[in-house]
């Protein structure tokens, strides 16, 4: 019987048949698609995307040159020159990451007594050049401004945690 | 003088420009063809396939051509040249020359030539050149296994699909399409059409021009995954084009055979519906055809070489070839043969 069990199943293709059943059945389940560049998945407020340097409300920058983020960057990214500005406060001259040899562990944000250096929600900021991510301190100052509102409601979210 | 424009110049006026009206039907057909593969397929596997180029992707394959066609044509430099540029207009060529005794609708044929259908077979087998040229010429090994895996594959199974024809000429009686399409009328509607009482032929001759067409699951002669492409390896730009329309025009016109064999060509499937046009059912079934062989890809994985020989050899042509001597005993036993009646 088994015999002619197998036979009836190969010539009626019967597991053909159920197989292009369940691909049928998929037709009509709703799609997964994320339309990538008009929708977005929803981001953690931990997400560790470009850098960022904010400043504080009243538009001094935060960075004191404490040079923690560069004694603590596994990759070696962070490039920092500092010496007293003319009011007396320690600033930082030079601030430069390479953003290629960045590899986004965070801890530079972990190590900033200051929440200074911060990884941002951005993540589209593909260039042509490799040059252009050789970041240094008045781009990442500027991506602090304009970032400043996602960054600080992210740091807020995330602050209950810490 | 009007002898000469009455007799010879408007006739091929007239030819020449339904010929150009089908070739750009077909071609359009063909485009969309690789539009609706890659709809169904996405929404096979959960997604949405091309979404992007003008509303609901519909303008993606204009922008895929154009893409092809503005590219460089690589030749290799191990190559013969005239045979690797000859192969895909050979394919091309071919896939658009069938078309000529394919009925739209009643009388809607360029050539209502009384042997159709092995015109037909003729063309399809001279496809097979095509991918053996391409697969020689381009002298390389992954395009030399493609064509040689093509040759052996297109050959074998023409054998079966020729015992599936033979079996329906003997209902019908004739060996032009029309009539054939016309042998399947009658006040039933679809329950006239010979996909029933031929219908493990009709199952035969689908999967037959699954491989006949190198479609999945039995795509041997492009095997991405073992031969990196097959026969199409070294092709690029408008010469790789020329290879994927004529391989989608030959799809198209496998679907148009099983639908004038089988599925009553233009023919309506219910008597109360004969006020639609003809050639808007013909289009119909194909495109159902269609969505069958992107279905079967989507669920199917490749078989193996030797499975896929055993089929054709073991198991389609003994088949194929009982059915016909079925055939012919009951129609001979019923006394039901065409034209003794």
């Amino acid at each position: 019987m088994a015999f002619i069990d197998r036979a009836a199943r190969s010539l009626f293709l019967t597991e053909l048949l159920s197989g292009m059943g369940l691909t049928l059945k998929y037709l009509f389940r709703p799609k997964v698609t994320l339309n990538y560049p008009y929708e977005k998945g929803p981001l953690s407020p931990r997400f560790r995307g470009e850098h960022a340097l904010r400043r504080y409300p009243n538009g001094e920058e935060r960075c004191i040159a404490c040079k923690l983020c560069e004694a603590i960057c596994p990759a070696q990214a962070i490039t920092i020159e500092a010496e007293p500005r003319e009011d007396g406060s320690r600033r930082t001259t030079r601030y430069d990451i390479d953003m290629t040899k960045c590899i986004y562990c965070g801890l530079c944000q972990e190590a900033c007594p200051v929440d200074a250096i911060v990884e941002g929600p951005n993540f589209e900021y593909a260039t042509e050049t490799r040059e252009e991510l050789f970041y240094n301190k008045d781009k990442l100052l500027e991506n602090g401004d304009r970032w400043e509102a996602q960054i600080a409601a992210n740091i807020a979210a995330d602050a209950p945690y810490r | 003088m009007e002898i000469l424009w009455n007799d010879y110049l408007w006739p091929t006026i007239v030819i020449a420009f339904f010929t150009v009206v089908v070739i750009v039907v077909v071609l359009m057909a063909v485009a969309y063809t690789t539009y609706y593969e890659r709809k169904v397929m996405g929404a096979m596997q959960l997604r949405q396939g091309p979404m992007t180029v003008g509303p609901f992707g519909l303008l993606q394959p204009f922008a895929d051509g154009l893409k092809l066609f503005a590219k460089e044509t690589i030749i290799p430099s191990g190559s013969n040249r005239v045979v690797f540029l000859l192969a895909p207009m050979l394919t091309f060529f071919l896939s658009l020359v069938a078309w000529a005794v394919i009925p739209f609708d009643q009388g809607w044929v360029l050539a209502d030539v009384n042997i159709g259908i092995l015109y037909l077979l003729a063309i399809s087998s001279m496809g097979v050149y095509g991918i053996v040229m391409a697969g020689w010429a381009s002298n390389s090994r992954y395009a030399f296994l493609g064509g040689l895996r093509s040759a052996a594959q297109m050959v074998s199974y023409e054998v079966s699909m020729g015992f599936v024809v033979v079996s329906v000429l003997l209902c019908v009686g004739s060996l032009n399409l029309s009539d054939i399409v016309m042998a399947q009328s009658g006040s039933w509607g679809f329950l006239n059409w010979y996909f029933i009482p031929l219908f493990p032929m009709f199952v035969v001759f689908f999967i037959s021009a699954l491989a006949e067409n190198n479609r999945l699951p039995f795509d041997l002669p492009e095997g991405e995954s073992e031969l990196a492409g097959g026969f199409m390896v070294e092709y690029s730009s408008a010469t790789y084009a020329m290879f994927f329309l004529g391989e989608y025009a030959n799809m198209l016109l496998m679907s148009a055979m099983l639908v004038i064999l089988f599925l009553g060509g233009w023919l309506a499937p219910f008597p109360f519906l004969e006020f639609i046009p003809g050639v808007f059912w013909f289009f119909l079934k194909i495109a159902v055809v269609l969505f069958v062989y992107i279905w079967v890809r989507a669920t199917f994985p490749r078989f193996r070489y030797d499975q896929l020989m055993r089929i054709g050899w073991k198991i389609f042509l003994p088949f194929t070839l009982f059915w016909v001597v079925l055939t012919a005993g009951v129609l001979v036993a019923f006394d039901w043969l065409p034209g003794s009646a």
